[in-house]
């Protein structure tokens, strides 16, 4: 019960990632192609989380933790090279 | 009984984050798609990461580290964006209106104005 419940929660997470995705590919410019890939990124953090549970391997959630402040540097560093102050 | 909770708290924060993706398809302009795709994000991330909790009890300091980084990182992240997509003129879509005249206030256009055109 609890099982299959949470894998229905990954499986929309992981479809919500696909719709992103699309964002990802249409964006007319790269401002729109920003917001979708940090977006992603967020939504990623959820599937790291999810992960550690089910493989069982809570080592994941110090994975999911650098992972998400690397995500964060890069959307700050590639915002204010859009400015052009970098 | 923990578990049941978790599992609920999990289910509505991808939700969520189904809503924000949602949102981003579906919005006419940057700054809407910008507020959809940063904010039901952080409010959808941070129920999963509290579902999950509920789920590995032994483990919610880590848990709480993910809570508050999440929350503290995510409308940083959406100031940036949205102050960079401001500075280089990407116009907001107003609907009878166009360009970026439409809106009702444009503090960086006044203080242009105010330095003489010279930035």
């Amino acid at each position: 019960m609890v099982d299959t419940l949470a894998l229905v929660a990954g499986g929309i997470v992981l479809l919500s990632i696909v719709i992103a995705f699309i964002r990802f590919v249409l964006g007319p410019d790269y401002m729109n192609r920003l917001v979708a890939f940090d977006a992603m990124t967020i939504m990623s953090l959820s599937v790291i989380v999810m992960a550690s549970w089910f493989l069982d391997r809570m080592i994941y959630l110090d994975v999911a933790l650098v992972y998400g402040l690397l995500s964060f540097l890069g959307v700050i560093a590639v915002a204010r090279f859009g400015e052009g102050e970098l | 009984m923990a578990e049941i909770v978790g599992v609920v708290l999990a289910l509505v924060g991808a939700l969520f984050l189904l809503l924000a993706s949602l949102g981003l398809i579906r919005m006419p302009d940057v700054y809407n798609r910008m507020q959809a795709g940063t904010k039901a994000t952080t409010l959808g991330s941070i129920l999963v990461f509290t579902g999950f909790a509920f789920l590995s009890p032994d483990h919610w300091p880590r848990f709480a580290i993910l809570i508050l980084f999440v929350f503290l990182t995510n409308p940083l992240s959406s100031h940036a964006l949205a102050r960079s997509a401001h500075y280089q003129g990407v116009p907001a879509v107003i609907p009878g209106k166009t360009g970026p005249e439409g809106t009702s206030r444009d503090d960086l256009a006044d203080a242009k104005a105010a330095k003489g055109g010279q930035t």
